[in-house]
């Protein structure tokens, strides 16, 4: 995919007057309220939906909060009880040798977490800004935080692997703490953050800068 | 491979594209077979049609269906920790929470694990099977191709299959774990997951929903 001109320039559907389907991609006249082929609602910029995004931002966070305060698994062995949560199961796994182990956990639970939560406000302020970074790499952020936001739900999984594989009667016996609830909303909440954003408007500042008047 | 819309012709809309990502406007020209129209502000895919998709895409789907539920049954790790033994099935881990309320947690599970990957594959084939035999589209196509869209983001059996590697390396050292038939089925679905997600060209399933005939 080559430019066939140097000069012509990318138009957006906004600037033609046209509005077009977000789910199937056919173009319709400004105005149109659903799309006629596949049925989904149209609007040319969902300027509603940064409320969405904040309001489903904060949900997350807030569940992520008890996610790491209160005991992700509860192990009960022969002849002690322990609860652990996300960071101090990392810890305990480094406290055994296990370096690889609890550095992945720590990014996997901690890290990636707290990034998409940067990511997402950060793109949110962006599009109000005037002083936006290139798009592009805005862009791909996008890309990146919609794809690994369904990960994060991998730690849920494990949990419940291992409280389902390890109830071994006496002498050991996994089960799930309450931490497991409030991060698999954690997870969902962002995830419903990131789809609310309209990634079309990281656009529209660049082609308020390249227009010559 | 496809032109900057002009602003000052009037093209018709049905001759349009537009980006859903970034609401960058094309004209209309279908690619090659095997070649991909991609948008040159923000290197979506647009149209990246494959021969004999649709078939392909029918086969991996009755493929799906048959080993979700395959895998949903079959134990898939066992456990043995001196004499004592467990073994247990996706089933089982999913309703792992089901204690008060974690059993909403529960149901999450079995859905994002089980539900949602095969009411996506019987939506897939809904969808694809008349289209493939050159049949009318069949009632309501479009909205359960639209409906099985918005479910993509929550399918996630080749998430699971990740956990399952991830819970083996944490009790390895634990107790003697082993495989059982359904993780090798869920094994064989990520693969599958991903050839169908490869195959699956959006912009000519709508084009065949929209005109039946030409396709």
């Amino acid at each position: 995919m080559e430019f066939s001109g140097t000069s012509q320039q990318i138009l957006s559907a906004r600037e033609m007057g046209i509005v077009a389907c977000t789910r199937c991609t056919k173009a319709w006249p400004m105005g149109t309220q659903t799309c006629a082929r596949c049925g989904h609602k149209m609007v040319s910029r969902d300027f509603g939906s940064l409320q969405r995004v904040w309001a489903f931002w904060i949900m997350g966070l807030m569940c992520y909060v008890p996610a790491n305060t209160y005991p992700m698994l509860q192990t009960r062995t022969l002849f002690q009880s322990d609860e652990s949560t996300i960071v101090g199961g990392a810890v305990e796994l480094a406290q055994h040798g296990a370096f690889g182990i609890a550095f992945i956990i720590l990014l996997a639970s901690v890290a990636i977490p707290l990034a998409k939560f940067w990511a997402i406000a950060f793109l949110a302020v962006s599009v109000k800004s005037r002083r936006a970074t290139a798009n592009h790499s805005r862009q791909i952020m996008y890309e990146v935080v919609e794809y690994i936001g369904r990960w994060s739900m991998i730690d849920i999984f494990v949990v419940a692997i291992l409280s389902s594989l390890v109830q071994l009667n006496t002498l050991a016996s996994i089960n799930p703490g309450p931490a497991s609830m409030f991060f698999a909303l954690s997870v969902i909440f962002t995830m419903l953050s990131a789809q609310a954003f309209d990634s079309r408007m990281i656009w529209d500042e660049q082609a308020k800068d390249e227009d010559p008047s | 491979m496809k032109d900057i819309a002009d602003p000052d012709l009037d093209v018709s809309l049905t001759e349009l594209i537009v980006c859903p990502h970034c609401d960058a406007v094309y004209r209309l020209k279908v690619p090659e077979m095997g070649e991909k129209a991609i948008c040159q502000r923000c290197n979506a895919v647009l149209i990246a049609p494959r021969r004999k998709a649709g078939l392909k895409i029918i086969a991996i789907s009755l493929a799906t269906f048959f080993l979700i539920l395959g895998a949903a049954f079959f134990p898939f790790l066992n456990i043995d920790a001196a004499g004592n033994k467990n073994s247990v099935s996706v089933i089982d881990a999913a309703f792992a929470f089901s204690s008060g309320p974690l059993l909403l947690l529960a149901l999450a599970t079995a859905g994002l694990i089980l539900f949602v990957p095969l009411i996506r594959v019987v939506l897939t084939l809904y969808v694809l099977v008349p289209i493939v035999l050159d049949l009318p589209p069949a009632r309501h196509a479009m909205d359960a191709f639209r409906f099985s869209e918005a479910l993509r983001p929550w399918s996630m059996a080749e998430i699971f299959a990740l956990g399952c590697a991830v819970a083996l390396v944490k009790i390895a050292d634990l107790a003697t774990v082993g495989f059982g038939p359904a993780f090798w089925m869920f094994g064989g679905l990520v693969v599958l997951v991903v050839g169908q997600d490869s195959f699956m060209c959006r912009w000519s399933v709508w084009n065949s929903l929209e005109h039946p005939n030409k396709s």
